[in-house]
């Protein structure tokens, strides 16, 4: 146990070893442990962030889904309302048409009427004529006694 | 075993010394005597080829794995390197306020490097000296295999921390506040000539202070080690004590090993978190 030049041997050796560890050992490695915690806190940010941007778009969803809903049942209502006018305004025109038609109908049977009544009227004053032709025995003037045939016809 | 328990603990206690004795010039000291004769200029090899040996592993373990360092996962031996630099980092950003690139290594280096030097003391006693003795063909060689059981390891340990110790007190507080802070307390006074009076009782205190703490620093590490070796010694002597002896010098030897493992954990930390003290207090401008 003698102090002796064995001290001086140990703090060469010390002092190597120290200067080693210092130069090539320390810095990569605490640069490592530096790196990762940045890169944990990093991505301990990053899931923050995304967590927060998962529920803004989930309240965005919420919200246009409300919307979306509110949207088909105004136009839901709306083509509901303009069904009905749809039928409402086919019913007037079928009416309408019918009415004209009826009155068309009734027109045609009139004029119809009209000719057969003008016919029958004609055909009256032909036969008043031969009738009394018949009864006179001689024959009437058709020019002499078309303007009173005409009037019998006209007043039947 | 050869010789009587005395002969063979004093054996186990001496290191290989490599010196210039007066009447054998440059050579290994073959008793005890003989190393003695060799003065200050002489060498243990074992304590010297040890801790180098063991140094080599922790900088060749270390710079493997900061080598391979990256910020992604880590595994294995990066792990434990990991693990190790940053339970330093810790200790030195507790105690240790100033910018200082040196002051974390170095705690490094002493821990790990300490903690390797103790470690050797769990190795039974008897194997690696038995080893080397067979390897060198010489049964009366002497080897120790803890270089901290060596007073010249760690006092060459603590002689480097307070040579750092002094460089960084003059470097931060110049040579007047070294030597200020050397004379000037505790017993201050604004009486010019008291405090003049005061500087040798200052001086008495505060060198008194300075120089208990690399000599402290060395003994406590030496002795709790020499201590813990003296005890394995003592117990392995017990083994060549016949069979039931033997027996319960295994128990014993197993105990103290268990006790030991706390030891020289505990001693390497304490010889860091002191380093880091000394050197943080040598930082300090606030006297």
């Amino acid at each position: 146990m003698n102090i002796n030049a064995t001290l001086i041997g140990q703090s060469v050796a010390f002092f190597v070893f120290v200067m080693f560890c210092m130069k090539y050992v320390w810095p990569p490695v605490i640069q490592a442990l530096q790196e990762r915690q940045k890169k944990i806190a990093d991505g301990l940010d990053a899931a923050n962030r995304a967590s927060r941007d998962l529920e803004l778009a989930q309240e965005k969803v919420t919200q246009q889904l409300r919307e979306a809903k509110t949207q088909a049942a105004e136009i839901v209502e709306q083509a509901k309302k303009t069904a009905n006018q749809i039928v409402e305004e086919s019913r007037d025109q079928a009416r309408a048409e019918g009415d004209r038609l009826k009155a068309q109908a009734k027109a045609e049977i009139e004029q119809e009427l009209n000719q057969v009544k003008d016919a029958l009227r004609a055909q009256l004053g032909s036969l008043a004529v031969a009738g009394a032709e018949k009864i006179l025995g001689a024959s009437v003037d058709q020019n002499a006694h078309a303007e009173l045939v005409n009037k019998l016809a006209a007043e039947l | 075993m050869a010789g009587t328990a005395s002969e063979y603990i004093q054996h186990h206690l001496q290191n290989l010394t490599y010196g210039n004795h007066p009447v054998n010039g440059w050579s290994f000291a073959h008793t005890a005597q003989e190393a003695k004769e060799m003065g200050f200029w002489a060498f243990h090899v074992d304590t010297l080829g040890w801790s180098v040996v063991l140094g080599l592993i922790f900088i060749f373990l270390f710079r493997a794995a900061a080598k391979k360092a990256t910020s992604g996962q880590p595994s294995g031996l990066q792990n434990f390197v990991e693990v190790m630099v940053e339970f330093v980092d810790g200790s030195v950003k507790d105690t240790f306020h100033g910018r200082n690139a040196l002051i974390a290594p170095l705690a490094l280096t002493i821990f790990v490097w300490v903690f390797l030097m103790n470690l050797m003391d769990l190795i039974p006693v008897d194997w690696l000296p038995l080893a080397a003795q067979a390897v060198a063909g010489n049964e009366h060689m002497f080897f120790r295999v803890v270089p901290t059981t060596d007073p010249n390891a760690t006092l060459g340990l603590a002689f480097s921390v307070f040579a750092l110790i002094i460089f960084y007190s003059i470097k931060v507080k110049g040579i007047g506040g070294f030597l200020g802070e050397l004379t000037l307390h505790p017993f201050g006074s604004s009486n010019k000539l008291v405090q003049a009076l005061l500087i040798p009782v200052n001086f008495l205190l505060e060198f008194v202070t300075l120089i208990a703490k690399p000599i402290s620093l060395a003994l406590r590490l030496f002795g709790n080690l020499y201590a813990g070796e003296l005890i394995f010694i003592l117990i392995a002597v017990v083994f060549s004590a016949g069979w039931v002896l033997g027996l319960f010098g295994v128990a014993l030897h197993w105990a103290w090993a268990v006790f030991h493992i706390l030891v020289i954990v505990l001693q390497a930390f304490i010889f860091m978190m002191l380093t880091i003290v000394y050197l943080s207090m040598a930082h300090e401008d606030n006297h």
